[in-house]
Parts: structure tokens; sequence; C-alpha cells
């Protein structure tokens, strides 16, 4: 049954520093484009019961370059990202991956934040940003830290945020290498993913996987294989032994582990 | 809290958490809304807030405060979608139509058949098989580019 809204408690803010001091004083759960938390609503399994609604900071929207770096506002939607020409052309595998989140309806709603407050392993933008190094900017009110995202995730959706911490922007750093994004779900739009994968060809190249392990991951041994010269199979052997797929209402290990090489393969012979 | 509701600036007396499409159906009595799947996959609820598609049951509508929100209602009764949607048989046993016209309606000026297909793949039939709605919109988009530029607000 439906989460009683009656239940719920919101408040809302005009500015990130307003933002801040209540989470300071009085911590509670940011909710941003809904996609997430609403979908959790309807099912009935929402389990905060008091929200900060940050929808309308629209200083958290804006995507630009701090020198060499790409800044995405935690608010930047999907249909944003699809747009951004900075994207395009700095990390075009991001437009990828938010053109394959969902339909229209949810790239309008769903945030790059959210994605990444929200932890799922089956996080479409995860693996990119795992691939890349992105960091995570995380800010309270008498501080910000700058957080890898891959050390963001301790395990199955828990992450290093503390309560009093927003998430206020992603930095990339410049990307060498050609990068390749693949999604694997029972159809090309709306469904959450059975396999997700994002690699950026370079001398040492960077893979990240999603939905084949607790947390997005990256696959630092596979990488290194095929640093070294090793071959594809020998690679995709590596793979075999450090991800751990497994069995969940979307698919099967077996699946998963059959299709993660696949697409090593894939990913190797598209970009090489 | 008050929106613009099809036009008209309406206040609401409503939970700022309480979904959007509840107030809609409920509050305001436009039940041409329609409530399918709940998490954001099947696009029956979609409504337009400030021109952009969106699911009604995923939007606390104390996120729409200020905006501008269109539902099928404030199409009238004798939109050119709406006939086509007619002429086309693009509508059958008719769940999916509401949100099928209002995710069409934010589509760019002059789409393919690919740029329809995108901007659909957000919402579910389970009758048409699809065909007859991307016919529809296509010969829609058609009419009005030979009529001239369409008008700055689609849905009016």
């Amino acid at each position: 049954m439906r989460t009683a809204i009656s239940a719920l408690e919101v408040r809302s803010v005009p500015s990130l520093a307003e933002a801040l001091a209540i989470l300071r004083d009085d911590p509670r759960t940011p909710i941003a484009g809904a996609t997430d938390l609403y979908v959790a609503l309807n099912f009935g399994t929402l389990e905060p019961r008091r929200f900060l609604d940050i929808w309308s900071l629209n200083e958290l929207r804006e995507i630009a370059m701090d020198g060499s770096k790409l800044v995405i506002g935690a608010l930047a939607t999907y249909t944003s990202l699809i747009r951004s020409p900075l994207v395009a052309s700095r990390l075009p595998m991001l437009g990828d991956a938010a053109r394959q989140i969902g339909g229209v309806q949810i790239q309008n709603r769903g945030t790059l934040g959210g994605n990444i407050a929200n932890g799922s392993p089956a996080g479409d933008s995860l693996p990119v940003l795992a691939a890349v190094d992105a960091v995570v900017v995380l800010r309270s009110a008498d501080a910000e830290r700058r957080v890898p995202i891959t050390k963001f995730y301790t395990g199955y959706r828990a992450t290093v945020m503390r309560p009093n911490e927003l998430i206020v922007a992603i930095e990339v750093e410049p990307v060498e290498g050609r990068q390749w994004f693949r999604k694997v779900g029972t159809r090309a739009a709306q469904a959450i993913s059975k396999i997700v994968v994002a690699g950026v060809r370079a001398p040492v190249p960077r893979i990240a996987f999603g939905s084949v392990a607790p947390t997005v991951v990256r696959v630092p041994e596979t990488e290194r294989a095929l640093a070294e010269g090793r071959t594809i199979d020998e690679a995709a052997d590596v793979l075999s032994r450090e991800i751990t797929p497994i069995d969940d209402l979307r698919s099967t290990a077996e699946y998963r582990m059959c299709v993660a090489t696949n697409l090593l393969r894939r990913f190797w012979m598209d970009t090489g | 809290m008050r929106f613009v509701l099809n036009g008209t600036s309406t206040i609401v007396d409503a939970h700022p958490m309480a979904r959007l499409l509840d107030v809609l159906r409920q509050d305001c009595g436009l039940t041409g809304t329609k409530e399918g799947c709940g998490e954001g996959e099947c696009g029956a609820c979609t409504v337009l807030v400030n021109g952009e598609a969106v699911c009604s049951c995923l939007i606390p509508v104390g996120q729409v405060e200020s905006a501008d929100v269109v539902t099928i209602e404030g199409l009238g009764d004798d939109h050119p979608l709406q006939h086509h949607f007619m002429n086309e048989v693009g509508a059958q046993c008719g769940i999916c139509t509401p949100g099928m016209i209002m995710a069409a309606l934010s589509l760019g000026p002059s789409p393919t058949l690919a740029d329809v297909r995108t901007a659909l793949a957000g919402n579910l039939c389970r009758c048409t098989g699809y065909s007859a709605i991307y016919r529809a919109v296509m010969k829609w988009r058609e009419t009005q580019n030979a009529s001239g530029p369409a008008p700055a607000s689609a849905a009016r």
C-alpha cells in the first residue's frame, strides 16, 4: 500500500545556504526530482518521513568548466546532460548513459546528484563516473570535501555521506582516450539495467561495471591485465574472478557473468 | 499553494508531498490524467510542467508551486493531435492516450520517426502496437508544418 502522505513532513528552502543550515540543525532526507523516492512512496517502501526539498535550488543546476575540470551541478537533470555541449565534448558517454535512463519524463526530473545519492548498484550514470574517476563534492554548513566516486560507496546503498552534507557537484578531470558505454536491459528505454559498463580506452584502460556487485565497481585487475598486453581472453578470465554478480528479479548471476565478459570483449574491439 | 493549471491560476489546499496526480484528479477534478504503474515506466500520468513532460505520480505537488501545469483537459476537445489519434485509431482502450498525447506535445518541430519513438519511449500501450500512435503524431506534425509555424505553446 502506498505510503500515507499525512505521515510525511517536508521543508523547502530558497537557497543552498539555508538548505545546509537546516541539514546542520535538523538533518532530513534531501528530495530533488523524486524519481526514486516517489517510486518507493507509491510502493509503500519509503522509509524516511522527514524531507528537505532542494528541487528549486537553481544554483546547483549549472554545468560549467572550472579550469580544466568539468563541473556538473548535482541538480543537473538527465535532459540537461543530454543537451549540454560541454558534456557532449568532454564526457560524451555520460550523455549516452543519460539518454538510456528512463523515458523523457524521467530524464526531465532525475538528477545526477540523485543517481549518486540513491546509490543503486544499477544506477546507469555511476559506471561512467567511476571509469573517469569523478569526484563528488560534498558540502555542509561548515565545510566542503571531495570524495572520489570510487571511494563514495561503502556497501549496498551505503555511502560516506554524513547527515549534514549535501552533494553539490560532480567534478571530472579531462579524459584521455576513447569513451565507451553500454547498458543491457530488457528493452532500450525504461528498463532498469541487468548490467551496465563504461570504459575509457587509454594505455591504462579504465573500466567500471554496474549491477555486478553491491556497489558500482572498477575492475583494476582486468585493467592491469589489458595494460600489460595480455590477450582479451586472459583479461576476460581475470574479469570473471573480479566481479560477483548475483541472481535477482532482473537477471541471473550466470547471465550477468556471461554478458559482462562479452561486453569487455566488445569494448576492446570497438575501441581498438 | 498556487499554480497555473491549464492556463488558469489555481489555489489548492494540499499537503506539499501529495502527488501531483492525486491533486489533479481529486482536488481539481481533472480525471483525464490516468494512473498506471506508479514507478515512472508507463507514462499514463504524463502532464506538462513548464512545458516539460513529467510523470505526475512521481511529483510532490509542492514542487509545482508557481509552475505552469497542462493536463489533457487543457487541450479542450478539439485539438488537432486528438483528431489524428481518432483518425489513425491511435486510441483503443484509452488508458495510455492522455499520457501519449501530452508526451507527444513536447516534441520539437519536424520530428523524425526516431524522434517520435524516443519522445514516447516512456509511454506504454498494450493495445495498438504503437504504429497507429506514431502515425497519428507524425501526421499531426506534418499538417502543422504545412500550415505554418507551430504556435509558441503547442499545448494551446
